[in-house]
Parts: C-alpha cells; sequence; structure tokens
C-alpha cells in the first residue's frame, strides 16, 4: 500500500450565519424542531411564490470568498437545477452554475496550500421522514421543510490534499476561518459544515487520476478522518486485486465505520441548469465588496504567528488560541490587563476552555481573568482554590479576590508576610526547625501552627506549608 | 342604461352618486352571468360569498364618501391568480381543489382598491394556448359567435368582459395571452412593461415573460385599474422601483406623434384582408389626427416565435416541476415508487399541450442540446430586442394589427399546435423585448371584432394608452357588450 498517492478535494456546504432563509422570511430553525413549523409558501413551493434573495447570507458568503482571498466577479447570478424529489419542493434549487459569487482562492496549512475552486451560494432541501426510520420497509414517507431553503454556500477545493489527516485538518481550519469572520457557526453535529470529500488513489509518481469516489453522511471531524482512511484502504485493497473502482457517491456508516455504495454516476443525472428568470443578476457593488474586506478580522493563520511572535508562546499554544477567536481575545486582552503572557495561555487553554465548551461568549472578562492570574501569582491563593474561585465567577461580573476572601480560599498576606513569619519562627523555634531538617516531618504541623500565629491567623495554611517546605527542604 | 354595459368611470360616478349600491351592481352582475354564462362559459367557479363581503364593505366605503375610482366595481380573475381560500387551478385537473393559502400582490392591490371578485374566469391549462380550448375544464366561446373561439389564454376574462359578466377582468400575458383575447373578444387589453406588476402570486408559466394586465371597456379604465396594481413590490425581485406614471398625459392626444408601422407586421402567415382592412383604417384616422405615419422594420420577426416556443416551454419546463402529487393538487396513489407517482400524476393532471411543452422545454435545456436551442433563443432574443431598439429611434409606438385574424371556429386548430402557435406572431416580440403594449378595438371584419396593438418602448405605458386613448376619440369608439345570452 506503501506506493499509492491519495488525492482528495473536498466539496463543503456551510450554512451562514443568518437570521432568515435564503429566499424568504422564515427564521432558519435549529435542528429537532416540530416538522414544517418554520415555513411559509415561498419555501413550501406553492403555486405563484417567488423568490427574494437574503443579503445577509450573500455578506456571509463574500466574507468567507474573500478569507479565502478569492476573486470576486462584477456580475454573478443564480441558476436552477433541476431535479424532482419529494424534499425539494420547487422541483429545481436553486444554485450558482457558471458564474458563481467566488472564484481561484487558497487556505493554507501547514506545509500546504490548498486551491479553492469557487464558493457560491445555494439552498438547503428538506427532509424525508421514513415510517420506522428505514425507507425499505416504510409504508409511509413524510415531508420535513424547515430546511428547505436555509442558505448554505458551498466551497469547493482543489484535489490538493493528500491524506485523511490533511483532509481532517483542511476542514478544522475551515471551521476556524468561517467562525473568526463570523460568517458561520460550523458546528458540524448541529449541520451547520458538511464536509463530502472525493477520493481516488494512484501510483505514486504518476500524474493521472484515478477514479473518485464522493463521501456524503459524514458527522464529525473523527467520522471525516476515518471514512477517509477507510475509503482509501478499500481502493487500494480493490485496485490490487486486480479490481476497479466506480465512480459513485457512497455514504459512511458510523455503526458500521465503513463506506457503502449509494448511487452510481454511470448515468450521471442531467440537471438542465438554466438562470434563475426569477432572480435579476447581482451586481457586486465594488466599494461594498471593499467595505467587507477591510471588516475582516485578523484570519487564524495570521494571528497564530503573531502570537508566538509577540508573547512568546509555543506553536501548538499559539494555535489552540488562534483557533477561537474569542479564545485569543481574552488573551490579549487579558495579557493588555496585566497578565503575564504564559500562566494566562495555559490556563485559558487548560482551564477556561474546556469549561466553556465552545460556548463562551464572555463567561469571563479580560479584567476577571487578569485578577485571578494575579492571586495565584503572587500566592495569596493555591491552584485549587483558584479553580473554584473560577467556577464561582463564570458568567458573573463578579471580582475573584472578593469572592475568594468570602469563601476563605485565599490568605490575607501575602507570601512576604509568611516568609517574615517564617523567618521569626527559625528564631523563636529552634529545636523544631533542627528536627524538621533532620528528616522529622511530623514537627510540621507545629511549625505551621507557629507561623500562622506569627502572622496573626490570616496566613493561608496552604500555603505557609508550602513556603516551609520550599525553605527547609521537603 | 344598463349598468352591465358602462365603464368603471360611468359606474364610479353612479357609485358615488348612490344612485347605486355596489352590492347592487353585484347582484345585476351575478344575474347577466346568470342569463349569459351558460352560453359564454367564461367563469370556472363563481366567488359570490366574497363578493358579497366585498361588495358590502365597498357600501360601506361608498357611505363614508372614501370611494376611490375602483370602490365598488366587480372584476373578474383569471385562473392563474392566486386568491386565499379561493380555488385556483391554472385551468388544470392537476389543481383541482386547490385552494392557495396566500393572495397574490396584483390582485390584493386591487382588493384594497375596493374592487369586488366576481369569480375565477377559464383559461388554457397553465396559460399555454391561445383559445382556451386547452382548459382542463370546458372551452371557453366568444360573446360575438359562440361557435368561436374567444382567444387564448385569458379568454374567460375577456369574454367576461365583453358579455357585460364583470366591468374589468385580470389577464397574464406571455405572448400575447391579453392583447389576443382582447382583440378577439372586442375589449381593450394590456400587457404591461415586464416587472411594471408584480407576479407574486401569479402561477408561473415562463417567468422571464409572463406579466398581469387588465381587460376593460375603455381606455381611461385600463388605465386605472393598471394604476392601481402597478408598482414595486419587495416580494418580487423583478418588479421595477419606479414611479407609477402610467397615466401621465392620457389625454394629450396624438398630434406630432411619429407612429411606426413595421412592413413585417402586415406580411406575416395567415393575415386576413379584413383585419389589414380594419386596421389600416384605424392607422389613417391616428394619421388624422395628427399622428405621422413612419414605416419601421422589425427585420427578425420571423425567428420570433422558434424562439419564444424554445424559451417559454424552458421556463416552463422548470416552473412546472412542483406540480408533482406531494404538496398539493392531484396524487396518483396507486404507484409503486416515486418515480411511478410523479408520471401517473402527471399524466393524468396535465393536458396534452402541457405536456407537450414541458417535454419541449425539457429536451431544449438538457445537456447537449442547451447551447443548440436555449442559449440560441436567447441570441435571438437579445437581437428582438434590438430591433425594437432600432425601430424606436424613428418613432414613439409602433401599431399593426393585435392578431392576424378574427376569433376562428371552435376546434379548428386545435389538432395543429402550429397553426395555433401562430395566432401570437404579432404579440410575442412584444414579451421577448419586455415592453408594454395594448390591444383597442378597431372595427369589424366577419362580423367579429377586430384589434389594434400599439406597442411603446419600455416603461412607456403612458405612451401605449395616450395612443389607443386618441383613437378612441378620433374613432368616436365604445366598447359594445355582446347581446349574447
Amino acid at each position: 500500500m506503501a506506493d499509492w498517492e491519495v488525492v482528495i478535494g473536498m466539496e463543503v456546504h456551510v450554512q451562514p450565519r443568518t437570521r432568515s432563509k435564503m429566499f424568504c422570511g422564515c427564521a432558519v430553525a435549529p435542528l429537532n424542531e416540530p416538522p414544517n413549523t418554520h415555513v411559509c409558501e415561498i419555501c413550501e413551493g406553492m403555486p405563484g411564490v417567488l423568490p427574494v434573495i437574503n443579503k445577509a447570507a450573500v455578506e456571509a458568503c463574500l466574507k468567507t470568498a474573500l478569507a479565502l482571498e478569492c476573486e470576486i466577479p462584477q456580475h454573478t447570478k443564480f441558476d436552477r437545477k433541476n431535479y424532482m424529489y419529494p424534499d425539494l419542493p420547487k422541483g429545481y434549487q436553486i444554485s450558482q452554475y457558471d458564474l458563481p459569487m467566488s472564484r481561484n482562492g487558497h487556505l493554507d496549512l501547514e506545509g500546504r496550500r490548498v486551491r479553492i475552486r469557487r464558493v457560491h451560494l445555494e439552498e438547503d432541501t428538506g427532509k424525508l421522514v421514513h415510517e420506522g426510520d428505514k425507507l425499505h420497509k416504510a409504508t409511509q414517507s413524510f415531508v420535513d421543510l424547515n430546511r428547505a431553503g436555509v442558505p448554505l454556500m458551498e466551497i469547493v477545493s482543489e484535489p490538493d490534499l493528500r491524506s485523511a489527516d490533511e483532509a481532517r485538518e483542511y476542514a478544522m481550519a475551515l471551521r476556524t476561518l468561517l467562525r473568526t469572520i463570523g460568517a458561520s457557526e460550523a458546528d458540524m453535529e448541529k449541520g451547520q459544515l458538511r464536509a463530502e470529500p472525493n477520493i481516488s488513489i494512484r501510483r505514486a509518481g504518476t500524474e493521472e487520476l484515478g477514479v473518485k469516489t464522493e463521501l456524503k453522511n459524514i458527522n464529525s471531524f473523527r467520522a471525516l478522518h476515518r471514512a477517509i482512511a477507510f475509503e482509501v484502504k478499500r481502493q487500494a485493497e480493490l485496485l490490487e486485486s486486480g479490481g476497479t473502482v466506480v465512480q459513485e457517491t457512497r455514504g459512511w456508516s458510523e455503526a458500521e465505520q465503513r463506506t457503502f455504495s449509494q448511487r452510481s454516476k454511470e448515468f450521471a443525472e442531467d440537471y438542465r441548469y438554466f438562470p434563475e428568470p426569477d432572480l435579476p443578476p447581482l451586481e457586486l457593488d465594488r466599494e461594498w465588496i471593499d467595505k467587507l474586506r477591510s471588516e475582516l478580522p485578523e484570519l487564524p493563520r495570521v494571528r497564530r504567528a503573531r502570537l508566538v511572535e509577540a508573547y512568546g508562546l509555543p506553536a501548538s499554544d499559539a494555535a489552540q488560541l488562534a483557533g477561537e477567536r474569542e479564545l485569543a481575545d481574552l488573551f490579549e486582552s487579558a495579557v493588555r490587563a496585566g497578565a503575564e503572557a504564559k500562566p494566562t495561555a495555559n490556563w485559558i487553554i487548560g482551564e477556561v476552555a474546556p469549561k466553556a465548551d465552545g460556548r463562551f461568549a464572555g463567561q469571563i472578562s479580560p479584567a476577571q481573568l487578569a485578577e485571578l492570574l494575579g492571586l495565584l501569582s503572587s500566592r495569596y491563593i493555591n491552584r485549587d482554590n483558584a479553580r473554584k474561585t473560577l467556577d464561582a465567577i463564570w458568567g458573573t461580573s463578579l471580582s475573584p479576590e472578593n469572592v475568594a476572601k468570602e469563601k476563605g480560599w485565599i490568605g490575607q498576606v501575602d507570601d512576604g508576610v509568611i516568609l517574615n513569619a517564617i523567618l521569626e519562627v527559625e528564631q523563636t523555634h529552634p529545636q523544631a526547625v533542627f528536627d524538621y531538617r533532620a528528616g522529622n516531618r511530623q514537627v510540621l504541623g507545629v511549625l505551621v501552627k507557629a507561623v500562622q500565629d506569627a502572622c496573626g491567623g490570616k496566613a493561608d495554611p496552604r500555603r505557609v506549608s508550602e513556603l516551609i517546605r520550599q525553605r527547609f527542604g521537603d | 342604461m344598463d349598468p352591465t354595459k358602462l365603464t368603471i368611470s360611468e359606474l364610479g360616478q353612479l357609485l358615488r352618486d348612490r344612485e347605486l349600491s355596489a352590492q347592487e351592481l353585484l347582484v345585476l352582475h351575478l344575474d347577466r352571468i346568470e342569463d349569459a354564462d351558460g352560453d359564454v362559459k367564461a367563469y370556472l367557479r363563481l366567488t359570490e360569498s366574497l363578493a358579497g363581503e366585498q361588495a358590502r364593505a365597498a357600501d360601506a366605503t361608498l357611505k363614508a364618501g372614501e370611494a376611490g375610482p375602483l370602490t365598488g366595481i366587480p372584476m373578474a380573475v383569471k385562473d392563474v391568480l392566486c386568491v386565499r381560500g379561493v380555488e385556483t387551478t391554472a385551468g388544470s385537473q392537476i389543481l383541482r381543489g386547490f385552494r392557495p393559502p396566500y393572495t397574490g400582490t396584483a390582485v390584493q392591490r386591487l382588493f384594497d382598491a375596493g374592487a369586488v371578485m366576481i369569480g375565477v374566469t377559464n383559461c388554457d391549462e397553465f396559460a399555454m394556448g391561445s383559445s382556451t380550448e386547452n382548459s382542463g375544464y370546458f372551452p371557453t366561446h366568444n360573446p360575438w359567435n359562440l361557435d368561436r373561439v374567444p382567444g387564448g389564454s385569458s379568454g374567460g376574462s375577456a369574454a367576461a368582459v365583453a358579455a357585460g359578466e364583470a366591468v374589468f377582468g385580470l389577464g397574464t400575458d406571455t405572448g400575447g395571452s391579453i392583447r389576443q383575447p382582447a382583440a378577439l373578444c372586442g375589449v381593450v387589453g394590456m400587457k404591461p412593461t415586464y416587472g411594471r406588476v408584480s407576479r407574486y402570486g401569479l402561477i408561473a408559466f415562463a417567468s422571464s415573460l409572463d406579466q398581469i394586465g387588465p381587460f376593460t371597456r375603455s381606455v381611461d379604465d385600463c388605465a386605472l385599474v393598471l394604476e392601481a396594481m402597478a408598482g414595486h413590490d419587495p416580494l418580487d425581485a423583478t418588479s421595477a422601483d419606479r414611479p407609477n406614471d402610467v397615466r401621465h398625459d392620457l389625454k394629450a392626444g396624438v398630434n406630432g406623434m411619429r407612429l411606426g408601422v413595421p412592413k413585417e407586421y402586415f406580411e406575416v402567415a395567415g393575415m386576413e384582408d379584413g383585419v389589414k382592412v380594419a386596421v389600416n383604417q384605424a392607422l389613417r384616422m391616428l394619421e388624422s389626427a395628427g399622428a405621422k405615419l413612419v414605416d419601421v422594420s422589425l427585420p427578425h420577426t420571423d425567428y420570433g416565435l422558434a424562439a419564444y416556443y424554445i424559451i417559454a416551454p424552458a421556463e416552463c419546463s422548470s416552473n412546472l416541476a412542483r406540480f408533482d402529487g406531494v404538496k398539493y393538487g392531484m396524487s396518483d396513489q396507486e404507484a409503486q415508487n416515486i418515480t411511478d407517482a410523479y408520471s401517473r400524476t402527471r399524466r393524468r393532471g396535465f393536458g396534452t399541450e402541457v405536456r407537450r411543452r414541458v417535454m419541449l422545454g425539457t429536451y431544449a435545456l438538457s445537456s447537449g442540446y442547451y447551447d443548440a436551442y436555449y442559449v440560441k433563443a436567447q441570441k435571438v432574443r437579445t437581437l428582438i430586442k434590438r430591433d425594437f431598439d432600432e425601430a424606436f429611434t424613428k418613432c414613439d409606438a409602433i401599431v399593426s394589427a393585435t392578431s392576424p385574424t378574427v376569433a376562428f371556429p371552435i376546434g379548428s386548430k386545435t389538432q395543429d399546435p402550429l397553426s395555433m402557435y401562430l395566432c401570437d406572431v404579432l404579440t410575442l416580440g412584444g414579451n421577448l423585448a419586455g415592453l408594454p403594449g395594448v390591444s383597442i378595438p378597431c372595427g369589424m371584419s366577419q362580423g367579429l371584432p377586430v384589434g389594434l396593438q400599439v406597442l411603446a418602448p419600455q416603461w412607456r405605458e403612458d405612451i401605449a394608452l395616450r395612443v389607443a386613448r386618441a383613437y378612441e376619440i378620433a374613432s368616436d369608439m365604445r366598447v359594445e357588450v355582446a347581446l349574447v345570452g
């Protein structure tokens, strides 16, 4: 298997962040709403209705295209893709064919540039629900049009990816980019980002592309990686045993961890694309494009490099922070508020991010974080209590210091006062100190109490014992 | 005088003077329908309870002294315009029983202006035809001669207005479907500039060509109804945001105006002598009213029909895909799989002409044929637009016959689709170029009405209407109501 080269291109469908559907005023429904509760005569494809373009969707698509450094043409238009299926209420999907919103961009991964062929806009279809969840056993099927007409951006790459790892990295980088620019929440599990890789293999060193298969039903980055790995192995085994790969669409079965044939492309459907007569061609105003370009935030790749450069962070930390715009913003603001860079990065990656679990949305302010980290570095507070304090201030505007004091999680004196007390105790309790230094750990309690007394009972006992151990040996 | 023979303007006066109530006017029309429609068959269904409500509301408005020109005026609505809760079928069995959940913009604007909807009028199925014989229900008869067709596809609305069964009617015009039946029934009919009237709620035949327009008994009425419907609609991206100036200078006359006479439009195949005579007489009358007749040329006229019969079926093949038996209308319950269900529903629900055009259009858009048919047809469309642009540098409006023939006998063309397609040869150019066009009665031939067509540059409905109005005055023309029933 070593002499096969893997060639992967990706089609990624992304739901842009919009309040309403692509061509009507219906709200975009969250997943699992009751069927047909977010529909109107337009997205139901009633006779006589007409589409009107959602400007927010166009804007999200243009921002994405700009972030991928695509060329944006002067004119773009929508086309009808004609096919009949019960989840497609009009009998055609409004999409873009020969004049897409953008072309010829790229996304840079670590060590590889992936060329983007095009980014265009279209509408989603509805969903079929089969009685008992199995088509071949169902006596009835139902149509749910909540998703019909939801905007989708289709991002098509050139076949520039060479492994399952790279394909996953590409999809994750795309997600990060889309979140950073605010074009989409790009949550795979919510169906906001759907990756469909097409895969072929060829003998290493040859130029001609092999026959490709396209994979669907992939619902996570892990599934993406596994599906591609499975498919590469399947194709290689097939070719090595003298077989041929059939050009087809294959589904990924999460339950069985394998791909299965869905639809042969031998008899390719003729979609009879033609310009959508209900929508005049769009003139893309240059000033608008320039404005959108100038409003783009710092892109993840650039920011990652800057975090390394400006703060001396390790590359992996920088990558993690730059991967979530809100985390990187929190980091930089907390540092500006006086926190030290390295511990701040550690705390954000190790404590804040896992706790936020993707729903960060201002649960902690940079000032709060800087204050908490200040307590920690001046050792008013130990690590466990600092975590408890983080829990207590999460989602509030409370001061970490006040909360910790109230709860008795911090000493009221700092390390300097404790160290002075230790020096004092060295004079007042020479025998205990001698015994401790000689290895008798049982006198620690005596020493801690003496130091605490010298501090007027205001020191954090755990901190006291830490400092005693540091001074007299552990 | 019998109120069912009057114009909107005349009736508006009677209503405002409270010599007649909207409810009385409605009853007079329902009586007239009862007398005449058994012969004419203009209506597919009456909407008496809706009409009753609207007439009562109109009387309240009249009483309050807040009436507009259309308050209380009975209208007929073509079966392709969606009205909430009113069975709307596009003349097709496939939509039998379908009641739209919404009302289209143009109709809603007329409702808002106080018009009273009497009923839904017959038409060729999905507006495909020139005789109303392709209706999925029954043919409509020409009120001037019941053995003849009323024209089409909006034959029901044209016949209703001609027979005194409505004061005005709504039609749609994709290749001539308002102007040609207006000519054949002897009433005024207008297709506005593409984009003038919102298409929201119009069951699409060919989206880039369809427009809604009025049938009336006078040019003044035509302008009134058009003005009430016109204007930008946020629900139709192809409706234009432009001033609603269609009645501008309506009475200014034609003195000094240049009227273009396209020689190609007088040489088309099947042009009847009687039609030519009537139209030429009308042109001389306009000349004597001060207009200057100038020769113009529309050299690509011959290709218009071919281009039209690629573009319109191509769009219709896509527009009609939604009638699949899944969501509304006829639905086959015997099929074993979805493809079979589609085929059975559509074979049963669509008539011959609709199936023919869906197949023609599907073919024209198919991979491998798209460039040779659809793309080529669009190029021809551009050439035809240029012909008109060029002609309008030499004239202010173009005048010709609306239809090469008067109303033809029922059944005489149904076996020969091409001869039926030729009915629109003088009108479809206006659709391909998106121009406004009005047809106005200009005399009789063989005892049947002849129509004069006036085409104007885009957005110049005012010019077309002004010429038509000038002819009306010069000829002392008054639209007669046929004494059928």
